[in-house]
């Protein structure tokens, strides 16, 4: 047998790497946003430093405000990736998980009165309280999906139709306030740090999967029970497991993220609160470049991703787009960036750069 | 164009990314013949085929088909329309639909479909084909075999100038096979032309007038059938002469101490899918290997010692002490490596690179919380390319760009990393070129003169006999002889399969 | 014609066919719901015993029947379109703004929810069939778009006094006496329908044709069955996926008038959730998501069912809001769940049709 074994391959320049990698994606979006803005207004950039209504300095300023806004979609980017890589689907029961999970926090916070004056749970405990019954929402989503065999969208559409009516039925259709300063810091700023708290729980919770990713196998056997179940578990992987752990770890995420949106505003209106976050994440996961059918994910995509989505959003309420036509603008740019990210346009692309290279000395050797 | 010929292919080119498939192939199949297309595994026979029916549209050349002159051939509809017709390899009808909705689909004038009509024609068909299916039976309840023949009834059954079949023998058995011939026979009388892709030289020998040979992507040439022994129609394919075979059976099988304990034994194992109970044990530096024929239970025999199907009973031993295996990960954890027999389905990680591919198995066994460095998995990887001399651009390529030969290698490199006591390889040599076949055997006989013992299945039972000491024939799910030493011929080995007389011992 | 019949197994015995998929999932619909209004007919009585009361209730849901089509179509070809509540909202509002605020006429109305409904379809479709983009991405995109562009055209909810409108909209069909019903005081009430059920079952009598009896129908089977192979067998898989999200957008389009002439005002809230209703009805009725299964039949027994247990639940005292859309959602699990217990056991049973002895010639290449 012929042996054409090349030794090493050639080192790619870290540009051609960049290029060729993913990321690329959502970095050429980040980078066409930020243009725009740079040309339409430069001032969009401004970040001052204000007095807010408490009295405390913090940092305010559009790229403020999308870092701040963006966490809760950033954080649930994190959890549908892996669901996304591992189950080949999407998980859009999210937006009514986090109004099941705000529900049970304000429960516990509040117990019986829905306006108490006073705490009647450590916020720790509510928090924990609401990982747990969140992440068991996630089991179901992933039994259904692992041992049911039901595509993901589908068995998700069921807590999708009925979450946002347990919520109601949690605190018995009443809107429960919190009147706590300390619980309104998590969503807010802590007096002293000019950061927004929850752009800081969503860099906690970035170490946190990167080190998660770093010192486990996760992003293996996920990607590899995302391309092909049957060898993985010819290789001693547990596919069903596997999967049902990423439907647990979103809703680990989902609890998280509930957390943040409750305590922004100390109260919870579980028929509004996280409207339409299911379909941000899931483009989040799809401005990353991943394939929505599974199998190969970057995370780090996905959060950029999640960013770039929120930077759009603030740079459309920056031209004064009202809230509700927010989507329309939203959905011509998703397309724009979806079709020119799409393989067969690219092809296309290339061919047509290709010809006119050709052309090109052509004209001029005439 | 000649006269005589149907369709003319000339300096056809094709190239995927970073492959350079087809390289200035010419092709000419005549009216009336029957032509054989012959090449290693990655030589290009699928490509050209797939080019000829729209598949793959091509980067350069030309094709002519006759009264037509050149035509542009962009989907396989365009093919259809210029009467090429084609049966592949692997099953391309819908499961969903019944057979005869699969025969006549995307065929005939009109916009709607008579159901009576319909099926009343295709039953009319298929009992004149000899094929046992009802029209109406929808296509996923038919065995594969059957799906095979339907799909082979469609083709024959449009008024194709060419028919391309690429490799359909291989889930029929040899009385299909033979019906298979006879059609073949009677569409070559009418003047149509054939296109056969197959491995199995016999075959090609049986029914065939002319051969083209490729190899590399490139024409190796064009022969006259009986101009053409099979012995250089080998050397032709392989590109060099045929000697690396002979060598093997010249190595003496190393004797094994009957006294010693089993790496491997197990008493009464039976799993859900109807295997057993059999009584089984390999020793250290031990070849064997289950026959019989495809579904006789030779490949759910060593699932079930892998724990890949659902062991229902038994009792197993490894090394002399009772375990139980009843999950891969198990099997794993006491040293055996399983290559499983469908590659593509059971093997490969399509998408993930060849170092992640080769990782995969010794990473399970280190656990979830110990991930290998990126250093020391490309390191890993880049041992067992060089090892077992596996093709591939880097470490970083995804292992489904890859050959199939190279895949299967890669599959290798993955359990031979976890450095198992016990190896089970079914059919590893299916659908890989002779060159790879000769190299795995003899990496088995290596590995066994090494002290690892090895259960080896094949198909093709000159593979086995070179290289096991000990072959177990199956039958009906069950274990009906065991065949040692002397008792080691092809004559042997079929009588037990047939059922003939009890083996004398 | 070919003939190898010499072979001596003379007549073939053919093993006994089942059941397809398609239609033993609409058997287990149409049980259900006959079985559901059994009990709500002999069990709850109340109004279940008037003809009437199902007859509203298909009025309310016809234009859910018509959505329903659609979402069957794209899915048994093995797609998704999430943009058909987004459809039939902006249909029904850019009709009410073109009635109401520029005297419009109500035939022109029609043609304007046709057109609205085209262009959608063909823009989705070419971006799924032609540039390959995953259906679910480009319909949330035009979901978006449509939410969005709603609240462009007109912000407020109102309703529409177009005499002509109205008129149609007031518009009953009587039907034959022995349907009607009598009040306590001896008079005699006949049984009436709106327009749009007409509407909506001429669809389901048109599409089933489609399905069944043309050669386009049968293409959307096969390509939902198998993409790779329906191009094998010569169909044009980009051709039929387009046609498909055509004709889905299409009918969205029409059941956004039909829900119009219902409703009679245009408002940015209407139809929420109508697509996850449509989903949750095909699949109820037994169309796959994976694609290849599915009959129209069933989808409409899918809606029925569906508005059937809604008001069943109400009547029998879980009238809080928030049993609605926990009793969908229980259905939909124990549907989805029994679904998945059918196809695996049939699944099992195929592969042991498919495994059954084979032998192998023993020639071998070397």
């Amino acid at each position: 047998m012929p042996s054409k074994n090349k030794a090493v391959p050639p080192k790619t320049p870290l540009w051609a790497r960049i290029t060729k990698h993913q990321i690329i994606i959502p970095i050429a979006a980040l980078l066409a946003l930020a243009l725009f803005n740079l040309i339409a207004d430069p001032s969009f950039f401004r970040i001052e430093l204000k007095e807010n209504s408490a009295g405390n300095m913090i940092l305010s300023g559009n790229l403020i405000s999308i870092i701040d806004s963006g966490s809760e979609l950033a954080i649930l980017a994190l959890g549908m990736t892996l669901v996304t890589a591992a189950s080949g689907g999407q998980d859009i029961s999210v937006g009514a998980a986090i109004a099941i999970s705000g529900s049970v926090m304000l429960r516990v916070l509040c117990g019986n009165n829905s306006h108490p004056t006073s705490l009647q749970a450590p916020i720790i405990v509510a928090l924990l309280v609401a990982c747990l019954v969140s992440m068991a929402f996630g089991a179901f989503n992933g039994a259904l999906v692992a041992f049911f065999k039901i595509q993901p969208m589908v068995a998700t559409l069921i807590l999708f139709t009925a979450g946002r009516s347990i919520a109601a039925w949690i605190n018995n259709n009443e809107l429960p306030i919190v009147s706590d300063e300390t619980f309104s810091y998590f969503g807010n700023n802590i007096p002293g740090i000019p950061i927004p708290t929850p752009f800081l729980i969503a860099i906690v919770c970035f170490i946190v999967t990167w080190l998660f990713m770093k010192f486990t196998n996760i992003s293996l056997y996920v990607q590899s029970v995302g391309v092909n179940e049957k060898t993985s578990r010819l290789n001693g992987l547990n596919p069903e497991f596997i999967k049902l752990m990423t439907y647990v770890l979103l809703g680990l995420c989902v609890a998280i993220a509930a957390f943040i949106k409750v305590s922004r505003i100390s109260t919870i209106n579980y028929s509004v609160v996280a409207k339409d976050i299911e379909m941000d994440a899931i483009l989040a996961v799809a401005l990353g470049g991943n394939a929505l059918s599974g199998g190969k994910f970057s995370m780090s995509a996905s959060v950029l991703g999640a960013y770039v989505i929120q930077f759009l959003t603030t740079t459309l309420y920056k031209f004064e787009v009202k809230a509700t036509a927010l989507p329309a603008y939203k959905a011509v740019v998703v397309i724009a960036l979806v079709v020119l990210s799409a393989p067969t346009v690219r092809e296309k692309l290339s061919q047509l750069s290709k010809k006119f290279r050709k052309k090109a000395p052509a004209a001029k050797a005439a | 164009m000649k006269e005589d010929s149907l369709l003319e292919m000339r300096g056809i080119y094709k190239s995927f990314p970073g492959v350079k498939a087809l390289q200035n192939v010419d092709f000419t199949l005549r009216k009336g013949e029957i032509h054989a297309l012959m090449g290693e595994n990655g030589a290009g026979k699928s490509t050209l085929i797939k080019v000829l029916t729209g598949v793959h549209v091509k980067d350069e050349g030309d094709i002519s088909l006759q009264g037509k002159g050149k035509v542009n051939i962009h989907s396989p509809q365009d093919a259809q329309k210029n009467g090429i017709s084609t049966v592949y390899q692997e099953i391309t009808l819908c499961p969903n639909l019944s057979v005869a909705e699969n025969i006549y689909i995307a065929r005939g004038k009109g916009g709607l479909v008579s159901w009576r009509g319909m099926n009343k024609k295709a039953q009319k068909l298929l009992d004149s084909l000899g094929i046992a299916v009802k029209a109406t039976q929808q296509l996923a309840s038919c065995s594969i075999a059957v799906q095979q023949m339907v799909a082979i009834a469609r083709a024959v059954d449009m008024d194709c100038s060419v028919l391309i079949l690429d490799e359909p023998t291989s889930s029929l058995d040899e009385s299909e096979v033979a019906k298979l011939f006879v059609l073949m026979r009677q569409l070559k009388e009418r003047g149509v032309g054939i296109i056969f892709v197959t491995h199995f030289l016999d075959q090609v020998y049986e029914v065939c007038d002319r051969i083209t040979v490729l190899r590399d992507g490139q024409l190796v040439g064009e022969y006259e059938i009986e101009n053409l022994p099979r012995i250089q129609l080998v050397s032709k394919m392989l590109g060099k002469e045929l000697d690396d075979m002979a060598d093997i059976k010249g190595e003496a099988q190393p004797e094994i101490d009957k006294s010693s304990t089993p790496v491997y034994a197990a008493e009464g194992l039976s799993s859900s899918e109807g295997i057993g109970p059999y009584n089984f044990e390999i020793r250290a530096g031990e070849v064997n290997g289950f026959t019989g024929l495809l579904g006789s239970g030779r490949s759910e025999s060593v699932r079930a010692i892998f724990g890949a199907d659902k062991v229902t009973g038994g009792k197993v031993k490894i090394d002399g002490k009772d375990v139980k295996i009843t999950k891969p990960r198990q099997a794993m954890a006491h040293g055996i490596a399983y290559l499983p027999e469908d590659r593509k389905r059971d093997g490969i990680v399509g998408d993930l690179s060849v170092r992640d591919n080769i990782i995969l198995a010794l990473q399970v066994k280190t656990g979830f919380f110990k991930p290998f460095s990126k250093a020391k998995a490309t390191e890993f990887a880049e041992e067992y390319i060089k090892l077992l001399d596996i093709k591939t651009a880097s470490v970083n390529t995804p292992i489904k760009s890859l050959s199939g030969g190279n895949q299967q290698k890669v599959i290798l490199a993955r359990w031979l990393l976890t450095h198992p006591k016990y190896l089970i390889l079914d059919e590893p040599t299916r659908g890989i070129d002779i060159g790879t076949k000769t190299d795995i055997q003899k990496l088995v006989l290596k590995l066994a003169s090494e002290g690892m013992c090895v259960t080896f299945i094949s198909s093709e039972t000159d593979e086995m006999l070179r290289t096991c000491s000990r072959l177990l024939v199956m039958r009906d799910r069950k274990l009906v002889g065991e065949l040692t030493g002397d008792q080691l011929t092809q004559a042997a080995v079929m009588n037990t399969i047939a059922g003939g007389e009890k083996n004398a011992e | 014609m070919l003939s190898v019949t010499s072979s001596p197994e003379g007549k073939l015995k053919a093993p006994r066919s089942r059941m397809t998929d398609t239609n033993l999932l609409t058997a287990i619909t149409i049980v259900v719901f006959i079985a559901m209004y059994l009990y709500a007919y002999f069990v709850l009585q109340e109004g279940f015993v008037k003809p009437q009361t199902m007859l509203n209730l298909i009025s309310t849901n016809a234009y859910l029947i018509i959505l329903a089509c659609g979402m069957s179509l794209v899915m048994i070809t093995g797609g998704i379109d999430i943009s058909v509540g987004g459809v039939t909202a902006l249909v029904s509002m850019s009709c009410a703004v073109y009635l109401d605020m520029h005297g419009g006429n109500v035939y022109v109305a029609m043609l304007l929810a046709v057109g609205i409904g085209l262009a959608f379809g063909i823009v989705q479709g070419f971006l799924v069939a032609y540039l390959k983009i995953q259906p679910f991405i480009v319909t949330l995109a035009g979901m978006f778009f449509a939410r969005g562009l709603i609240t462009i055209i007109h912000t407020n909810p109102f309703n529409v006094e177009n005499k002509d409108f109205v008129e149609l909209k007031d518009t009953r069909i009587t039907l034959p006496d022995f349907l009607g019903s009598t009040t306590r005081r001896g008079r005699f009430i006949p049984a009436t329908i709106e327009i749009g059920v007409v509407v909506a079952l001429a669809i389901v009598v048109i599409l089933f044709v489609v399905l069944k009896w043309t050669k386009l129908g049968r293409n959307f089977y096969a390509v939902g069955g198998n993409r790779q192979s329906a191009l094998m067998l010569g169909i044009n898989t980009q051709r039929t996926t387009f046609i498909s999200h055509v004709i889905c957008s299409l009918l969205a389009g029409i059941g956004g008038f039909v829900y119009f002439m219902h409703v009679g005002s245009g408002s940015p809230s209407h139809a929420t959730g109508a697509e996850m209703n449509a989903i949750a009805s095909a699949i109820i009725g037994g169309t796959m998501l994976t694609g290849g299964v599915g009959n129209i039949i069933g989808t409409l027994f899918g809606v029925l069912s569906l508005s059937l247990i809604q008001s069943i639940v109400s009547s029998v005292g879980l009238d809080q809001a928030w049993w609605t859309g926990i009793t969908i959602a229980a259905m939909l699990c124990i549907f989805l769940v029994v679904q998945s217990i059918i196809i695996a056991r049939r699944k099992k049973a195929n592969m042991k049709a498919a495994n059954v002895k084979v032998p192998k010639p023993k020639e071998a290449a070397s």
